[in-house]
């Protein structure tokens, strides 16, 4: 069964494009990242699904609900966290935890306090005072205190540091195996990867690519940089290999497949230096889905 | 329920702030008048070397400054002014500080309507201007008779001022709360709440001057003109129904707008 269910959804904000004929589905207990470069419109549909702004045109469903229509009966079973974190003025930590608590049917306390104590947050502090991280934390319990059956994440681990990231996947990936259907929207691929089963990649207001975590791995490509004083580098040129340039005695390229091919290749040479990792989203972006 | 009592937190110190200045405003010059009343002819004699244009902006023509209400009239027209920046203030921030401060995210994602959300934070913040408006009425009986002295005044001319208030608080607090959402965003509440009460301030000061009825009617501070309620022991009823219409006009559309507005990003 599809818990999150977009038709053709777009959205303008007057002539600026919001999204634009958005299509996809989330089953029920996955772990659907949603991955694009900054203004590409991952906020734009997360405040869709929560009714915040209305679509210019097609339809977000969510438990089989029209988002519209049914928007505060699917807000009870939804838990948002937004990606800028908000405070009310003079607000203490517990006051507003309480606050959200009181929105909902059942009695949330246990859960706020559990998840309170995992997130290693404060409650007696004042909102105003906290840390961008610390304030990224209280959004964190407030989005999870009730026990939501979907789960809305955007841009969630900006702010924290590795050690409460650690932490927050764990708990993303408990209330999962829990039953949570879980919605993630970032644009780091490392951390999407490491904890979506299913991806869509989404650039400048439209769904380029749906794909599966795995075939995505297998689709890895690595982003290789050798320095030598000569360097003949048609030598790279081998089936796997994308995107060559050479500039000042450097050569640089993409490669997807066996590894020790290009291991090889490099070994045989005298180099200075040589270099291989991941490339970054933008640039997966600008190399092969163009 | 919980929203009720949530904005109504938030407001109370802003709501204890305006009452305590206005029944300091009342008391401090309801004081004035014994020692006012006693120079009444000197101080009618100074009044007449004013030009006309300033007297009829301060709503000083009329002024008889041997009589209790007389004065009370004119010390009115500054708590109107005060309490049309109060009023103001809260219409405008009443949605608007919720996307300024990022909050907005936050409440609308809860399982409640817009609808209730912008009933209850509309009566919480009713409430405080309700409590303000109970300051008011106690601060100027009391005062009133603190410092009439020898002399009487009549009551209902008094509690037909009084009565006044809460038509003309709802008349800038929704105006106020329905351009805040007709505009995209309102980055600071103060300034729009102080340009309408004085905007329309001024607009009643000037139209009284040149004497334009038209610009009268657009008026709250002409609708519910204290002098004209002291003379007349009675309201200047079309004129009230303009505000009572301006009212309607302005809740009906927050509540449309609301319905339908797209909650900015916050930046």
């Amino acid at each position: 069964m599809s818990i999150i269910e977009v038709n053709n959804l777009t959205k303008y904000y007057g002539k600026a494009r919001g999204i634009v004929d958005v299509s996809f589905s989330v089953d029920e207990g996955e772990i659907y990242g949603f991955i694009g470069p900054n203004g590409a419109g991952k906020s734009t549909t997360i405040r869709l699904f929560c009714s915040l702004i209305y679509p210019t045109s097609g339809q977000a469903k969510i438990l089989g609900k029209d988002c519209i229509q049914h928007g505060p009966e699917i807000r009870h079973e939804v838990g948002y966290l937004p990606s800028e974190v908000f405070y009310y003025e003079g607000m203490k930590v517990l006051d507003l935890l309480k606050y959200s608590a009181s929105f909902y049917k059942k009695d949330c306390t246990k859960r706020m306090y559990e998840l309170s104590e995992i997130m290693e947050l404060d409650l007696k502090r004042r909102i105003d005072d906290l840390s961008y991280g610390n304030k990224k934390k209280v959004g964190i319990v407030q989005g999870l205190l009730h026990q939501p059956k979907v789960i809305l994440l955007d841009e969630p681990t900006s702010g924290l540091d590795p050690l409460m990231q650690k932490k927050f996947f764990e708990l993303i990936k408990e209330e999962n195996e829990k039953g949570a259907t879980v919605f993630f929207s970032s644009h780091i691929l490392g951390e999407v990867q490491k904890i979506c089963s299913r991806v869509a990649i989404i650039k400048e207001g439209s769904i380029i690519n749906i794909q599966d975590i795995k075939s995505l791995q297998k689709d890895n490509y690595k982003k290789i940089r050798v320095e030598a004083a000569e360097l003949d580098e048609t030598r790279f040129n081998v089936a796997g290999v994308n995107n060559l340039e050479k500039e000042n005695g450097v050569v640089q390229f993409f490669y997807k497949g066996d590894i020790n091919v290009i291991t090889k290749l490099i070994s045989a040479q005298k180099v200075a230096d040589v270099s291989i990792e991941e490339p970054t989203l933008e640039e997966i972006f600008m190399h092969y889905y163009e | 329920m919980n929203i009720y009592k949530h904005e109504f937190k938030m407001h109370i110190r802003s709501v204890v702030t305006w009452s305590a200045s206005l029944a300091l405003m009342i008391f401090i010059f309801m004081s004035l008048f014994t020692s006012l009343a006693i120079d009444a002819e000197l101080m009618n004699e100074m009044l007449a070397q004013f030009p006309e244009e300033l007297l009829i902006a301060f709503g000083m023509t009329n002024l008889d400054w041997t009589s209790v209400l007389g004065y009370y009239s004119f010390i009115f027209l500054f708590c109107q002014l005060i309490l049309a920046i109060q009023a103001g203030n809260y219409g405008f921030g009443l949605v608007s500080v919720e996307e300024r401060e990022l909050t907005a995210d936050f409440l609308l994602a809860k399982p409640v309507k817009r609808s209730s959300i912008l009933t209850s934070k509309f009566l919480a913040a009713l409430t405080g201007l309700t409590v303000t408006n109970a300051v008011v009425w106690v601060s100027s009986i009391l005062a009133v008779n603190l410092y009439r002295g020898e002399r009487t005044y009549e009551a209902k001319p008094l509690f037909l001022l009084l009565l006044s208030i809460i038509i003309f608080q709802l008349v800038f607090f929704s105006v106020g709360l329905l351009i805040s959402l007709l505009v995209k965003r309102v980055r600071s509440v103060t300034p729009y709440a102080m340009a309408l009460a004085f905007g329309t301030y001024v607009l009643s000061a000037f139209g009284s001057m040149l004497g334009d009825a038209k610009l009268e009617k657009l008026t709250p501070f002409q609708h519910f003109e204290p002098n004209y309620i002291i003379a007349n022991a009675a309201y200047n009823t079309p004129l009230v129904l303009i505000s009572v219409a301006l009212i309607v006009v302005s809740v009906t559309g927050s509540y449309l707008l609301y319905q339908k507005r797209n909650i900015p990003t916050p930046v």
